[in-house]
């Protein structure tokens, strides 16, 4: 397929490339951390905290100790030894490495058991007690803003973000962050609305289950440590062990392969401080291989309560109040960042004058949660696509001409004030509405079965602000080799890259390799997160190609070559023999413009991504089961670079998605212990689960500053999933549910309440 | 406590010293460097350990190691050149992150020879029990379709 771009004739680029890690993957030979033994290597199994909240009184390790095959037991005092203050975290400096003084939810580490063989270090873990006095603990997140129960008695903002740089110490407080945005008057506009409409919306807590459970190992000689670790974020992990530590960045070497799924469940920092320190400590490698049981106490995505006030007149949004509630657990890991990032989106994707918006981080007695594909923003289009929908049936209005007639058009200003710019909304929601049929009859059924259609539209601000740097390497036979930090979880960025470098330089791309994330060797980047990355990375990637073909350039004009020469004979001829390389840079950085304190800014991000969910679906009125029959997935992702690739990733996030609307829910008891922690009674979606027929669009768009028109996918499809089915539900069989999720128990009992 | 066990792996006879608490995939990975059945959810719920014995598809997780004596055992390691199961996921995009793929595809030879033209619900019934959560299901679908095309017209 050949097309024009940016008015350069493309090959690569726009092309179906296979993964070039295919036949890897298809022979189980790709390299996984899951994979790696060292020599002399030693197994850490966790003691897990019983209780949600309390003091430890006593830890009694000495039968573990005792029994044969140990090689140590490690607690919070021996991780003291080697790091003083051992406390991390992307937003705060609040997690401990293993725990000290308190716990904070059920299921956080507080003893560690090594041994060269996992099932002794397993068994011992049964042998260790602890004791606790118990706290008061709170576990709901609007409860957390006046519960007396404190999670952290002192909050200490770890300054490492330049958009989180306003984050305060509170004392005596769970609010983690407290995001505010003001633009008009939102009071003032409501109080003059024709009609107010006022809705609360709730999501539960739920996790990424990546099918490689998380995964570290580090190695250490007197001065070095090298970490071996399945994460998404390698260059901040090397800062933040050499934070730690208080050592240089060059003696921390943190190296990735390929991660077995990611989710953003792999993000920050996770296990690497644990397991870097029990390897200074013992002075073995060290192994952490969590279980999948284990997961569900890592790292969650956030349950939140939103309420959305709405002000209308004459068919138009004139106001809207937004205030949500975000439950971070125990410690902030980065739900400070979806608070501020998904906050300011919180109105949708229309033109509303008057707006604010309190978006609010809390604590509370439950293990963390993080970013999960969509950093928030999942959570808020539920709501807002859900009160939209309950808007224009009130009013009698159809839901997508209620759209249509309040949508945030190219060049008009967001809540943030900062103009809409390359976002194809309109041509988003048109050719939902148009793939799912929305204008034709539906055939609903007049039996026990019902069926329905819904929409629903979201969008998303891309994390600002963020670097990526890259190295591209030409070979003297011609070949290129890249050099990044980005990280291929399953999405597919090692074959965007290289088709990227590719296109630069006039080769095919399967003549170009990507070295996998090392950071003794592979430049600089932020994280493998929030979409980010083909449009950071793979700006960085071109430019750092067009500095090698430019130095290729000029080697030809030095030597009297004409600029047909193939590279091999540049080479040749520069060095009498097959010898040399160009190495070209690239250091992208886009503009950006931190809010001030109503939330404003003229540059609130790069880029921005849109995602519409479109469900034609049916209720069994009998057992409240809900079968999706179609679902159409339509996102603006700019001009894909592999099309294929960004098919699979719309497919894929709207099934995980689909999981998330209908059936996963962490299950708590009233003590804050998790009941559920295993995919014998957390169900994910399987084949049976997946909808008869899904339509995957990516509109005809252009990201004009993106690579080759390209942006992030890998979570639009996420986006409005969860309120499409709502909706449709609620089309099907006029019940309206405002809490996740959507299980057969919990249509069935709103039918019942009928 | 360690015994030898003797099996055929991948077309070769082999033994190993298996202790009667290791299981399959600790037995592939600890005597035999094979990474490709891997133990994912520890409860045979995910596909991931998927091993063929004799063969039978066997969560290799749950499976122990002294139960291979005298058994043939095949891994998606096995075979000198990719087949028509491991071709058809690489033109249908049929995986992202890879853990579960070995899982799937031998899964999917199982399933071929039983079946050698299976439709879609007989497809999504017999592989219900591999998980891949980064949902590539309709992909997965596909391949399998392709794969029994492929193989009918070798």
């Amino acid at each position: 397929m050949k097309r024009a771009t940016q008015g350069i004739e493309t090959n690569q680029v726009g092309r179906s490339v296979p993964r070039l890690e295919s036949w890897l993957k298809v022979t189980g030979r790709a390299e996984y951390v899951h994979n790696l033994r060292l020599p002399g290597m030693l197994y850490g199994k966790i003691y897990r905290s019983s209780v949600a909240h309390g003091r430890i009184k006593r830890i009694d390790t000495d039968a573990a100790r005792a029994m044969p095959g140990v090689h140590s037991v490690v607690t919070g005092a021996e991780v003291k030894t080697v790091v003083p203050d051992p406390y991390y975290g992307p937003a705060f400096h609040d997690q401990p490495v293993l725990a000290l003084d308190k716990v904070r939810y059920v299921g956080e580490p507080v003893a560690v058991v090594l041994a060269s063989d996992p099932h002794v270090a397993e068994e011992a873990v049964h042998l260790i007690s602890a004791e606790y006095e118990e706290l008061p603990a709170v576990y709901d997140e609007v409860e957390a803003v006046t519960s007396k129960a404190i999670v952290h008695e002192a909050l200490k903002p770890a300054g490492t973000f330049p958009d989180l740089k306003h984050l305060k110490g509170v004392k005596n407080t769970n609010v983690a962050l407290d995001f505010r945005l003001r633009r008009g008057d939102a009071a003032k506009a409501m109080a003059k609305a024709e009609r107010v409409f006022e809705h609360r919306f709730r999501t539960q807590q739920v996790m990424h289950t990546p099918l490689e459970p998380l995964v570290s190992v580090a190695e250490s000689t007197e001065d070095t440590l090298t970490i071996h670790t399945a994460s998404q974020s390698p260059s901040f992990v090397r800062i933040e062990i050499a934070r730690l530590l208080g050592w240089a960045e060059n003696r921390v070497r943190v190296r990735v392969p390929f991660l077995g799924g990611g989710f953003g469940a792999k993000l920050y920092i996770k296990l690497e401080a644990l397991v870097a320190v029990l390897s200074l400590l013992a002075k073995r490698p060290v192994k952490i291989s969590l279980s999948m049981e284990e997961q569900f106490f890592t790292i969650t995505k956030h349950a939140s309560t939103f309420r959305i006030k709405s002000g209308v007149s004459g068919g138009r949004l004139v106001a809207r109040e937004c205030a949500v509630w975000w439950n971070g657990g125990a410690y902030a890991d980065i739900g400070p960042r979806v608070t501020q990032k998904s906050g300011f989106t919180a109105p949708g994707p229309y033109d509303v004058q008057d707006v604010s918006i309190d978006s609010y981080a809390l604590y509370t007695n439950l293990p963390p949660a993080g970013a999960l594909r969509g950093f928030g923003i999942p959570q808020l289009v539920w709501a807002y696509e859900s009160h939209t929908d309950m808007i224009a049936r009130e009013l009698g209005v159809d839901p997508v001409a209620f759209r249509r007639r309040n949508l945030l058009r190219e060049g008009r200003p967001q809540a943030t004030g900062t103009v809409m710019r390359d976002a194809a909304i309109e041509k988003v929601l048109e050719r939902t509405a148009s793939l799912i049929e929305w204008e034709k009859p539906l055939e609903r059924g007049s039996g026990p079965v019902r069926r329905g259609r819904g929409i629903a539209l979201g969008f998303k601000a891309c994390i600002a602000n963020t670097t990526s740097l890259a190295a591209v390497s030409v070979n003297a036979d011609g070949s290129c080799t890249v050099y990044v930090s980005t990280v291929d979880m399953g999405q597919g960025s090692d074959t965007a890259m290289a088709q990227i470098a590719a296109e630069v330089l006039a080769l095919p791309t399967e003549a170009v390799t990507v070295v996998h994330s090392d950071t003794d060797v592979t430049p600089f980047d932020m994280a493998t997160l929030g979409s980010r990355s083909l449009f950071h990375t793979g700006n960085a990637v071109k430019l750092a190609a067009e500095d090698a073909r430019d130095q290729l350039a000029g080697l030809r004009k030095e030597l009297g070559l004409p600029a047909d020469c193939a590279v091999a004979d540049v080479f040749r001829k520069k060095y009498g023999m097959r010898a040399g390389s160009v190495l070209g840079v690239g250091n992208f950085i886009p503009p950006y413009t931190p809010p001030d304190e109503n939330g404003q800014t003229d540059n609130a991000t790069p880029f921005w991504m849109v995602g519409a969910c479109g469900v034609e679906l049916e209720v069994d009125t009998e057992t409240g089961h809900v079968r999706v029959l179609r679902l159409v997935n339509v996102a603006d992702v700019g001009t894909p670079i592999n099309p294929r690739i960004v098919e699979t990733q719309l497919s894929g996030a709207s099934i995980m998605q689909l999981g998330f609307t209908l059936f996963e829910k962490m299950q708590f008891d009233a003590e804050g212990q998790l009941r559920n922690a295993s995919l014998a009674e957390y169900k994910i979606p399987g084949l049976l689960d997946v909808p008869a027929e899904i339509v995957n669009e990516a509109v005809v768009a252009e990201q004009r500053t993106g690579p080759f028109g390209a942006k992030g996918v890998g979570e639009t499809a996420t986006f409005a999933v969860s309120p499409a089915i709502a909706n449709a539900v609620h089309d099907a069989v006029g019940v309206r549910l405002t809490s996740l999720p959507l299980s057969a128990e919990a249509v069935f009992e709103a039918l019942q309440r009928k | 406590m360690r015994r030898t066990v003797q099996f055929t792996l991948n077309g070769e006879r082999v033994e190993a010293q298996v202790a009667p608490h290791e299981t399959l995939v600790e037995v592939l990975r600890e005597a035999f460097g094979l990474y490709g059945a891997r133990e994912s959810c520890g409860q045979g719920l995910c596909g991931c350990c998927t091993v063929l014995v004799n063969g039978t598809a066997v969560s290799g997780c749950l499976y122990l190691g002294t139960l291979a004596e005298g058994a043939r055992i095949e891994t998606v390691e096995g075979g000198e050149t990719l087949d028509a199961v491991q071709e058809a996921f690489i033109e249908r995009a049929a995986f992202q992150c890879g853990f579960c793929t070995p899982g799937f595809v031998l899964m999917t030879r199982q399933l071929l020879a039983e079946n050698a033209d299976p439709s879609e619900d007989e497809i999504r019934h017999y592989l219900s029990g591999n998980l891949c959560r980064c949902a590539a299901y309709p992909e997965i679908i596909e391949a399998v379709k392709l794969a029994a095309r492929k193989k009918a017209s070798r």
